[in-house]
């Protein structure tokens, strides 16, 4: 299926929740959809017999300040051969979305990743800790405006 | 006082004089045991050290001991995060005296390559524990790892086993001692029936 | 297995790693053991996590190459190549012929590398010393290879964007073809060595099975997956570079000597894709054109425009993924790495329930993970 017939039915199905179709000249399209609506999105693409997207090749979280935090899915069906990229912004104060690690078992990880490094929190989620950093880390360092600990434990970080 | 077996049946048995400071350290660096301690990258040189064509084993370092209770060099190979460091400072501790350390590559040395923008890397191994020989590289061939393992068996050379106490020491034991004797002191004295 | 569970007795929390010679490097699993069957395993991992994607955003699009070697350390031309396909997707470069040919062979060597240490450490984990020598003598030569292209023995940054590095010297084709015939033969050597040795079989055979449906839910990919019996590799369901022009075999796990998806059917997978990494190579040195450029003209500011991709290639270990935005500058906005190794990682607790502890062992030794690219 074309990115725009994928687009056709994701909006038939769920109507005001998938926001939009971007297309950039280069690059891949994708299609944004309301965050709170991700896991009826994401259980709908696996399950539906024309999509089929049984696989979720990559989650990853996004930073665009001052207003925003995304989640980029990236989908794929071995069976149909085709790919979609599915996107949901949140709120930079309040970053809450639904977990689709029920969905796909992969996106346990890759949510905990996106949680440890950005701070995006996935509600539902079964174990929601940081995942690459210690536990008592302070911070979320691949946002944008993240400043470098000076010590950590005692250990000065910088000369 | 070294006795040569190896040249049996062409000298008769015979007898080096030396002092017990050298051969001591004769023993200890010529079976410097390595711990088998891979962080990243170097780890992977450091196998290949080990391995058939370069042969650490020929400078009697190959026995690679999985504990650090076995082992007298720690070769701290690969880059040292904030989360392993912690974990590095308590195998440095466990490992028993004389114990060496060798900081394999930039990244254990200085940080190296994640220097600037690497929030969780620790900027040098020697931050936390003390560091004997340094060997840069990213990562170091397995001649530079030699060269290492070599001027560190230099360093054990020079080293000085038997040695007069230093006032600071003394004062250290003397103080132990006094601490123990009031301690015993301190207990209460058995039942008359078990006294001797 | 179920028999051994009537005999419960007290349940403790055994601390495997971070410092541990058969997790492969920095990994901790925590384990909760009855005696030595295994009840539950949780890897903790994060003890290398070095930052490179903060890496990649704040350097130019070059300078986050060599940071890809260190990525995946026992196949950095592979992730080099990932990155690579990603940024000239991105950037719409062309690749000169010459150079994608140049690209399959390092690739190829590579994967036959990082697949032989792959082997060598297995057979560690299960108690065999000699593989290893055997398997690492052979790396040295690919390894030779290796630096007469570019110096380096392990972190090669040779790939640039749009094309290689360096043209291949003299007489390197002469002795790659030399490796190759040797090497072909030295397989069935290893075969018969460590594969078909009764006690590898008994060791591997039956243990760890990852079902199909499981390993495609945990987005298991590379020879997990294939070892699994999904006949799924990147290099022919989306091929990148010149793949279509080759032929060549996936080799899938079939349960010969257990059920399928075992460990010996995942370690039997590398053992046949060094095989077929074989006839590629041999191949590719056939039909690649004597000469012409090894690379494409790119500014040194190179900026792509806006966008964003995700490319996927196949590394040595699975699918390996590179996830670029570019906003129209010099550096990328963001780089994500999607890492074969952390999901073939994650299936481990799904499958080590009453496990022996050695078993445990052998199963994430066929697994096949590297650190440097599960934290990244």
């Amino acid at each position: 299926m074309q990115i725009q017939e994928l687009f056709e039915a994701l909006k038939k199905k769920f109507g005001d929740q998938v926001l939009e179709l971007a297309t950039p000249a280069s690059g891949e399209p994708s299609v944004t959809v309301s965050a709170q609506a991700v896991q009826e999105v994401a259980l709908f693409c696996r399950e539906d017999s024309s999509l089929e997207f049984d696989q979720l090749m990559c989650l990853s979280g996004v930073d665009y300040p001052p207003e925003h935090l995304a989640v980029v899915y990236h989908l794929h069906s071995s069976t149909k051969h085709h790919r979609l990229v599915l996107k949901a912004m949140v709120p930079r104060q309040e970053p809450k979305l639904p977990t689709v690690s029920r969905v796909w078992r992969t996106a346990n990880w890759h949510e905990r990743e996106a949680y440890d490094l950005f701070g995006i929190v996935f509600t539902g989620h079964a174990n929601l800790r940081r995942i690459l950093l210690p536990q008592d880390w302070v911070g979320y360092p691949l946002r944008k405006d993240y400043v470098f600990p000076t010590e950590y434990r005692g250990i000065k970080c910088h000369d | 006082m070294v006795t040569m077996p190896i040249l049996e049946n062409r000298f008769e048995e015979n007898v080096v004089f030396s002092t017990v400071d050298e051969m001591i350290n004769w023993c200890r660096l010529s079976s410097i045991w390595p711990m088998t301690f891979g962080l990243a990258c170097c780890a992977i040189e450091m196998m290949a050290v080990g391995a058939g064509q370069y042969d650490l084993d020929r400078f009697g370092a190959g026995a690679f001991r999985a504990t650090p209770r076995q082992s007298d060099l720690m070769i701290v190979a690969g880059t040292v995060t904030y989360k392993m460091a912690i974990r590095i400072k308590r195998l440095y501790e466990q490992m028993p005296e004389p114990k060496f350390v060798m900081a394999l590559g930039v990244c254990a040395s200085a940080g190296g390559p994640y220097y600037e923008h690497g929030y969780h890397v620790l900027k040098g191994v020697d931050k936390i524990i003390p560091v004997d020989i340094y060997v840069p590289g990213c990562p170091p061939r397995p001649e530079a790892l030699f060269d290492g393992l070599l001027k560190l068996q230099e360093k054990i050379r020079h080293q000085k086993v038997l040695r007069r106490l230093t006032p600071q020491e003394k004062s250290v034991i003397d103080e132990t001692t006094r601490k123990y004797e009031l301690e015993t002191q301190k207990l209460t004295p058995l039942p008359k029936e078990y006294q001797v | 297995m179920t028999s051994s569970r009537e005999f419960r007795s007290q349940e403790i929390y055994v601390n495997m790693g971070p410092q541990h010679p058969s997790t492969h490097g920095v990994l901790r699993l925590m384990l909760r053991t009855d005696g030595e069957i295994v009840s539950d395993v949780a890897p903790m991992i994060g003890y290398l996590h070095r930052c490179a994607e903060k890496y990649g955003e704040s350097g130019t699009y070059q300078m986050m190459i060599p940071y890809t070697d260190r990525m995946d350390y026992l196949a950095g031309m592979n992730c080099n190549w990932a990155y690579c396909l990603a940024v000239e997707k991105l950037g719409n470069v062309v690749v000169p012929e010459r150079a994608e040919y140049i690209r399959i062979l390092v690739g190829e060597l590579n994967r036959i590398a990082s697949h032989l240490i792959a082997f060598g450490t297995y057979g560690l984990d299960l108690g065999a010393f000699t593989p290893f020598f055997y398997a690492l003598d052979e790396r040295e030569k690919i390894l030779d290879l290796f630096e007469m292209v570019c110096g380096a023995r392990l972190t090669y940054s040779y790939f640039r964007i749009g094309g290689v590095a360096a043209d291949l010297p003299e007489g390197w084709v002469k002795r790659c073809h030399e490796f190759i015939d040797f090497f072909r033969k030295r397989i069935d050597e290893f075969n018969e060595l460590l594969t078909y040795n009764y006690i590898f079989i008994r060791r591997t055979a039956n243990i760890g099975v990852i079902p199909a449906n499981m390993a495609v839910d945990y987005g298991c990919t590379g020879p997990v997956l294939r070892g699994s019996g999904m006949r799924r590799d990147t290099r022919v369901d989306e091929p990148y570079g010149l793949y279509p022009r080759l032929r060549f075999h996936i080799p899938i796990g079939m349960g010969e000597k257990g059920s399928v998806g075992d460990c010996w059917d995942r370690y039997m997978v590398r053992i046949r894709e060094m095989e077929q990494s074989c006839d590629i190579i041999k191949q590719v040195l056939k039909s690649m054109p004597e000469k012409g450029d090894v690379r494409a003209k790119v500014p040194k500011a190179f900026k792509p425009p806006k966008g964003e991709v995700y490319v996927r290639s196949e590394s040595s270990k699975g699918e390996l993924g590179f996830y670029l935005i570019s906003d129209g500058t010099d550096r990328p906005y963001r780089v994500k790495a999607r890492s074969p190794s952390l999901s073939n990682l994650c299936v481990l607790p799904a499958i080590s329930d009453g496990m022996m502890i050695a078993d445990l062992v052998a199963t994430l030794g066929s697994l096949d993970i590297v650190m440097g690219e599960i934290d990244r």
